[in-house]
């Protein structure tokens, strides 16, 4: 237990030993350890900014929905509308032709009646003149005949 | 024990002496009668001779233990800090990561000063001390014997604990000392310095010389202090660890007491090693930082 060089020699090593760690040690780790907090704190910063963005990404999918099932719904009003107003259409323009079918039809149908009132006039009339000859027996004048059948004609 | 012929006695005074590598000076007798016929650097066979080296005497065991301990730090920290990087830290890079930030944390607790020697210096001291003091658990016998065996001579000195030699913690104090002069001298100036000793604690210029007196034995009373206290409670624990060792060769019975009082105190010890290395570290910061104080008056 003798105080001697070793006191020195302790000193020495001691010096050397805290040198190293200085030099070699201390500034490696304490970098890291400091590069580490700065990236863990970026790291929470970035999450914290994608939650955010999540939540306006949320909002804005949900303002979409929102925009998308109106314009859906507009759209679906307007077809509506529109399939109504064709049926409508549809309806009108088949009336319309009935209409015209019908008055042609009638039309026709008039024309025919009085070509075949025409017809029985006439046969009429000359059944009267034959009957009126026999019953006479003689014929008449064809020009009185006819002068006669066109008044009958006419009466009738 | 270490041979049966030893009393209890020698076997403790075997234990407390250190492998010393010394100068004896010419015309003296040595252990076996020889007469050495001039000064020669020789390793002391005896306490006494160990003694008579004088201060021109190194202790090799103390050296060689905490030189090697120091280079596993500093092998270990640096093999950490290379591999060290900003991703998950996993194994040693944690480790060595958990007693830096430990360090720091103390560090920048006591030390308010921007000194980039002071952290490093802390850590050292802590892990180093640490692992001197560690030493102290590895059963008393074993390595001495061992180191014995190796040289061939049963008488062989040899301490494990470097922390245990006055020289050891004397020798770091002693550092730390004059770091606080250094930084006294360098943050105050000379004068400042001188005038913080004169004028401190009565503010009178009456009372320089007490006041002179006081501070410059309350200055050289730290490194004297930090040393001693490291040593006496590593000495003291060592000095259990050999009775309780001297026990085990007393009959079964006080064998197996000791080995069980030699479980508690090396678990007791566990507390006081890693303590002693965290209140020097302490100090040394503290004191530090009392060097780098410039006073308002």
């Amino acid at each position: 237990m003798n105080i001697n060089l070793t006191l020195f020699g302790q000193s020495f090593s001691f010096a050397v030993f805290v040198l190293f760690c200085m030099k070699f040690v201390w500034p490696a780790i304490t970098n890291a350890m400091a590069e580490r907090a700065k990236k863990i704190e970026e790291g929470l910063a970035a999450a914290d900014r994608a939650n955010t963005d999540l939540e306006l990404a949320k909002e804005k999918v949900a303002q979409d929905l929102k925009e998308a099932k109106a314009q859906a719904a507009s759209i679906i009003e307007a077809a509506n509308k529109r399939a109504n107003q064709i049926v409508e259409e549809a309806k009108d323009t088949a009336r319309k032709e009935g209409d015209r079918l019908k008055i042609a039809a009638q039309a026709d149908i008039e024309q025919e009646v009085n070509r075949a009132k025409e017809d029985l006039r006439k046969q009429v009339s000359l059944l009267a003149l034959a009957g009126a000859e026999k019953i006479l027996g003689s014929t008449i004048d064809a020009q009185k005949n006819d002068q006669l059948v066109n008044n009958l004609v006419a009466e009738l | 024990m270490a041979g049966g012929t030893q009393s209890s006695t020698e076997y403790i005074q075997h234990h407390l002496q250190n492998l010393t590598y010394g100068k004896l000076p010419a015309g003296y007798t040595r252990y076996d009668g020889s007469v050495v016929s001039q000064d020669t650097w020789t390793l002391a066979h005896t306490s006494q001779e160990a003694a008579d080296m004088g201060f021109m005497a190194l202790h090799l065991d103390t050296l060689g233990w905490s030189i090697a301990l120091g280079i596993l730090f500093c092998f270990v920290f640096n093999f950490a800090a290379k591999r060290a990087h900003a991703g998950v830290p996993t194994g040693l890079l944690n480790f060595v990561e958990m007693l830096v930030e430990f360090v720091d944390n103390n560090v920048k607790d006591a030390f308010h000063y921007k000194n980039p020697l002071v952290a490093p210096l802390a850590l050292t001291i802590f892990v180093w001390v640490f692992l001197m003091n560690l030493m102290d658990l590895v059963p008393v016998d074993w390595l001495p014997s061992l180191a014995a065996y190796l040289a061939g001579d049963p008488h062989f000195f040899f301490k494990v604990v470097p922390s245990t030699d006055p020289n050891a913690t004397l020798g770091m104090s002693f550092s730390v000392f004059f770091l606080i002069l250094y930084y006294s001298t360098k943050e105050k100036g000379l004068i400042g310095f001188w005038k913080e000793l004169a004028l401190h604690p009565f503010n009178h210029w009456a009372f320089i010389p007490v006041n002179l007196f006081l501070e410059i034995v309350n200055l050289c009373t730290k490194p004297i202090s930090l040393g001693l206290r490291l040593f006496g409670n590593l000495y003291a624990g060592e000095m259990i660890f050999i009775l309780i060792a001297i026990m085990y060769g007393a009959g079964w019975f006080l064998g197996s007491l000791a080995g069980v009082l030699q479980w508690a105190w090396a678990v007791f010890h566990i507390l006081v090693i890693a303590l002693q290395a965290f209140v020097f570290m302490v100090l040394t910061v503290v004191y530090l930082s009392m060097a780098h104080e410039v006073d308002e008056h």
